[in-house]
């Protein structure tokens, strides 16, 4: 009988802070693009003599995840010394949390396309700085120290992950909490949010841990599912060889799709950890630790069934409106100042709105385009003032030239011919040019009421009032 | 008769009344130097010339272009009328571990011979912002590891004023040679183990270590970071105090400096000692030492002029209306070395990985085949004996499979330590101190080259002050008399937390008491030496 196997892995991921400053110097946090070494000062570059002095927004900002991710955020937590030597690492040690870090616990609950839920617990959540790069280059190696001091949270699971399509959704799920709590761009690109993946195999209902690889250089979801997916084949096809998983670091390489060997890991660096003289305990009050949670905003999971409860969207609509905490945002000030139902502001965003933002390349928050102007559009349609397809132009004039709705619509005449002598001279004329038309419905032949609509619609440039249009024709055909 | 007899507070009153002109100061200074210093301290120094041998040798470079312009903008501000700061024109040397943007600070180490800093220590910038002039770097032990600052890669080390075959004590040698032989009337040095007190001793000055964050550290190229702290050394105590006025303060680039507000020290001196209770101990009367073969603690006498000048220190004390304390127990004073050989190597070692040849600094000329090869050989070529016994006893001490019995341990007796002081100092408990005397080193300087090889023995010399760095709390070392050589004797004053305003008080009273007493009129030999030619 075939032994079935069941896929063990964990994540540690390191998640850059989107503060202004660095962690423990006034260096800009952010060094995308820049020259190397242009974005540096003695304390980053590890000059001696320096001294590191804590930034207080990383703090809030870590706290605040670990608040998001259900884990207890520690009164007093301390910073330690990593110590080993790298050339990127310019003090020859890290300065990170290792004993009493500022959250303990958590978990993160990931949604599977199948419906089920699985809760990942967190193994550990710490506020550390970044190091620098280094490269090979024409046979030198080459550093560039604009990124150490970037201050970064290292959140690491349980090994309660059981394939690569399950760590795909954690980091799709965190990457989308990370944006929604405004603490890290997380972009997986450039770096915001970075994955390690340790993996392992074990027959299944087993309880064992076995010898693990670990899977690094993951640049994106996709990498993540694939790599995971296939160092996992790997395992199974070597075990069932009658081989064994020796513990190495495999690199992913995504242009081929393909895992390569770096060096195995048969010993643990002693990394000497010892408390950060330089720095003082981390100590936030209990009246802090309060208002850092109750700051932090409705959950997207749980912002989700509520729209889907609690104005009847369906599952797909309330899951795209919640993909960013803005979007949702924006969404719920729209329903609370239009007239219409939450259904018809869900189809307008679905239909228009989105579209409009992927034109623009822009999010909800940055639309000139604010709720109150979309409401008012959606009023201006709904109650016959404006034709639908008035409306929809109307999204992007308003969002480029930031003027009101209704003074667009005043300004360019877009208002529907609702005037009733307006609109019989209309179709008095549409009667006229078409006698054989004329003379069909009088025959019987009533479907023929649509194209008489549209022969209208047409004259007006789209500006009939359909309703009154209708009404008019059957009246003075009937006639 | 020149200005380098004058106390630095005498120098500032003249200055900046307008009667004494910051570059005569400094000119009579410089000359000083030129006559007692001899040749400056450097790497791969040939034989010394037998003359040089009874030079003082304070300076690894003296920094005469800058103070130069100092002196400059000092006397432009007199004239224009403006304040030129409460150290106008007092030429201040610097040890070289403090970081000075555009003088080289090497920390007495070849792996930083050639690095020049692109910021100033905050300490020295406040002495530039205060209207000193920097006259130059002193000589060290190499990174601050030693007390005799014989360890120096740059030689020849400074030698004791009063006798030349003496050390000066360490590591702050330099700095005390260059106040006692009057080169310059105050020097900054550090503190992590009695790096400022012992050579004060040693050479027959003040020196003083305040409690810890009470000055910044930012800039000072670190040792223990619990554990160093910047502080002055003078000739008097209310140069210290003036010096320490200067020094004191919060500082945004040190977490760990303290934002509780500085007293007015100068003013605190004239308070005098009445009905302050100054504590003695029999703890601090002996010292504990490891029987090489065995390892065991045991008891070990002290030079008996030590204990003698503590028992005068204290009747001119009592003399004065000071209430003596007998008998104050300090149980765990006999651990201060232990727990320091510990703690402070394991953050030494921590400290030192950054000098790595990658980025500043010496870095090995020999082809090396990777980057491994490259950290070994320049850290092997570029530090010298002491730095490489503290790295790897630090590494050893911290290593995952020790930490638990040595560094955790070391913690918990640092603790025990602190413990000993709250309870002399508690104002509801048993003994209610205002300060606590001691003498500051178990003898007198000792010869050159005799304790250099013996690491264990040279700590010890710290053991009567190492107590206040593990506790952090200030403690100063005021001179009290020779020895039957001729060497001075020190004896030292602790003081709680922040309390430098009455360890100087105390000080300064038995420096008046004792202004006309027959030692205080001998002159350092160096000093006779330069004078005979």
């Amino acid at each position: 009988m075939m032994t079935r196997y069941e896929i063990v892995v964990g994540l540690e991921t390191h998640i850059q802070l989107n503060t202004e400053t660095k962690i423990f110097c006034s260096c800009k946090a952010d060094s995308w693009g820049a020259e190397p070494n242009t974005n540096i000062c003695p304390v980053c570059s590890g000059l001696p003599g320096v001294l590191p002095v804590l930034n207080a927004e990383a703090v809030q900002k870590a706290a605040l995840l670990a608040a998001a991710m259900h884990a207890e955020i520690n009164p007093v937590s301390y910073f330690d010394r990593k110590n080993y030597f790298y050339p990127d690492l310019p003090k020859g040690y890290q300065i990170t949390q290792f004993d009493e870090p500022i959250g303990k616990g958590g978990y993160l609950d990931i949604h599977m396309p199948d419906g089920s839920t699985r809760r990942v617990h967190i193994h550990k959540l710490h506020l550390e700085e970044d190091a620098g790069k280094t490269k090979i280059e024409a046979g030198r190696r080459l550093v560039d120290f604009n990124r150490c001091g970037v201050p970064l949270v290292e959140m690491v699971t349980e090994p309660e992950l059981h394939s690569g399509e399950e760590a795909a959704q954690y980091l799709t799920e965190l990457r989308q909490l990370l944006r929604w709590i405004g603490v890290s761009e997380a972009d997986m690109e450039r770096g915001h949010l970075r994955c390690d993946a340790n993996v392992s195999i074990r027959e299944a209902g087993s309880t064992v841990l076995n010898t693990k690889t670990e899977i690094k250089n993951m640049n994106s979801i996709d990498s993540i599912r694939q790599a995971i997916t296939l160092e996992a084949q790997r395992q199974i096809a070597a075990v069932e060889a009658g081989g064994r998983v020796e513990s190495y670091t495999l690199d992913w390489d995504a242009d081929t799709g393909t895992l390569r060997k770096m060096r195995s890991k048969e010993t643990e660096a002693d990394y000497r950890y010892f408390r950060e003289p330089d720095l003082l305990p981390v100590k936030l009050s209990e009246e802090e630790i309060n208002r850092i949670k109750s700051s932090l905003p409705e959950l997207p999971y749980a912002r989700k069934m509520r729209f889907i409860a609690e104005y009847q969207l369906s599952a797909y609509d309330a899951d795209i409106l919640t993909s960013e905490r803005s979007l949702s945002d924006y969404f719920e000030e729209t329903v609370g100042l239009s007239s219409t139902s939450p259904k018809t502001v869900s189809n307008w965003m679905m239909n228009d709105l989105l579209r409009l933002m992927n034109d623009l390349g822009k999010s909800a928050s940055e639309l000139h385009l604010r709720p109150a102007e979309l409401a008012e559009i959606i009023n201006l349609v709904e109650s016959g003032k404006i034709s639908p397809a008035t409306g929809k132009a109307l999204l992007k004039k308003v969002e480029e030239s930031g003027r009101k709705p209704a003074e667009i619509v005043a300004a360019e005449g877009l208002g529907l011919i609702g005037d009733e002598d307006a609109l019989r001279s209309q179709i008095a004329a549409v009667l006229s040019e078409s006698p054989s038309e004329v003379a069909n419905f009088k025959a019987g032949k009533e479907s023929l009421l649509g194209w008489f609509v549209g022969q209208v619609m047409r004259r007006t440039g789209g500006k009939a009032d359909p309703k009154r249009t209708r009404e008019l024709l059957l009246e003075m055909l009937r006639k | 008769m020149n200005t380098t007899s004058l106390s630095a507070l005498e120098i500032v009153l003249r200055v900046r009344a307008g009667e004494l002109s910051a570059m005569q100061v400094l000119e009579e200074h410089l000359a000083q130097i030129a006559a007692v210093d001899g040749i400056p301290g450097q790497l791969d120094l040939p034989a010394l010339p037998p003359r040089e041998e009874q030079k003082v040798h304070a300076f690894i470079q003296v920094t005469t272009d800058l103070a130069r312009q100092q002196a400059e903008q000092i006397e432009a501000k007199v004239a224009r009328g403006e304040d030129p700061g409460p150290l106008a024109g007092v030429p201040v040397s610097i040890k070289d571990i403090f970081c000075v943007q555009g003088t080289t600070t090497t920390a007495g180490s070849r792996i930083l011979y050639n690095f020049r800093p692109p910021y100033t220590a905050t300490t020295v910038a406040r002495l530039e912002q205060a209207g000193a002039l920097i006259l130059g770097k002193t000589n060290l032990d190499e990174f601050t590891y030693g007390s005799s600052s014989e360890s120096s890669a740059f030689q020849p080390h400074p030698n004791n004023p009063w006798n030349t075959q003496h050390v000066t004590g360490g590591s702050s040698g330099g700095s005390a040679a260059a106040v006692a032989a009057y080169e310059t009337p105050l020097s900054l040095g550090t503190d992590t183990g009695g790096s400022i007190r012992q050579p004060a001793a040693f050479c027959g000055v003040v020196g003083l270590k305040p409690t810890y964050g009470r000055t910044s550290r930012y800039g000072l190229i670190a040792f223990g970071s619990s554990l160093d702290c910047p502080g002055p050394l003078a000739r008097n105590v209310s140069d210290a105090a003036l010096m320490l006025q200067v020094l004191a303060g919060a500082d945004p680039k040190d977490s760990t400096s303290s934002i509780q507000p500085v007293p007015d020290y100068l003013a605190a001196l004239a308070e005098g000692v009445r009905g302050l209770r100054i504590g003695i101990s029999p703890d601090y009367d002996h010292i504990a030492y490891p029987d090489t073969e065995t390892g065991e603690m045991g008891i070990q006498a002290i030079q008996p002029e030590m204990n003698q000048a503590v028992r005068e220190v204290a009747q001119v004390l009592a003399s004065l209306g000071a209430e003596i304390i007998e008998n104050v127990p300090m149980p765990n004073a006999r651990h201060g070395i232990p727990t320091y050989f510990v703690i402070s190597r394991v953050e030494a070692a921590s400290n030192l990985h950054r000098f790595d040849g990658v980025k500043y600094g010496y870095r090995t000329q020999k082809p090396v085949q990777d980057l491994t090869e490259l950290y070994r050989v320049t850290r092997a070529e570029g530090f010298g004996l002491q730095p490489k016994l503290r790295i790897l006893m630090g590494m050893y001490v911290s290593a995952a499979a020790h930490a638990a019995h040595y560094y955790q341990k070391a913690l918990r007796v640092r603790s025990l330590i602190r413990a000993d002081f709250e309870r002399a100092f508690d104002p509801t408990g048993p003994y209610r101190l205002d300060a606590l005397l001691t003498p500051t080193t178990p003898t007198t300087a000792f010869r050159r080259k005799e304790v250099l090889r013996d690491t264990v023995l040279m700590q010890y010399s710290d053991q009567m002050t190492v107590g206040a760095n593990h506790a952090g709390i200030p403690a100063i070392s005021i001179p009290a008399g020779l020895d039957p050589q001729g060497l001075p004797i020190g004896v030292q004053f602790f003081g709680n937390d922040f309390r430098e305003d009455i360890i100087l008080r105390v000080a300064y009273a038995y420096e008046q008491a004792t202004e006309l007493a027959p030692w205080r009129q001998e002159i350092p030999q160096a000093l006779r030496a330069a004078e005979v030619k």
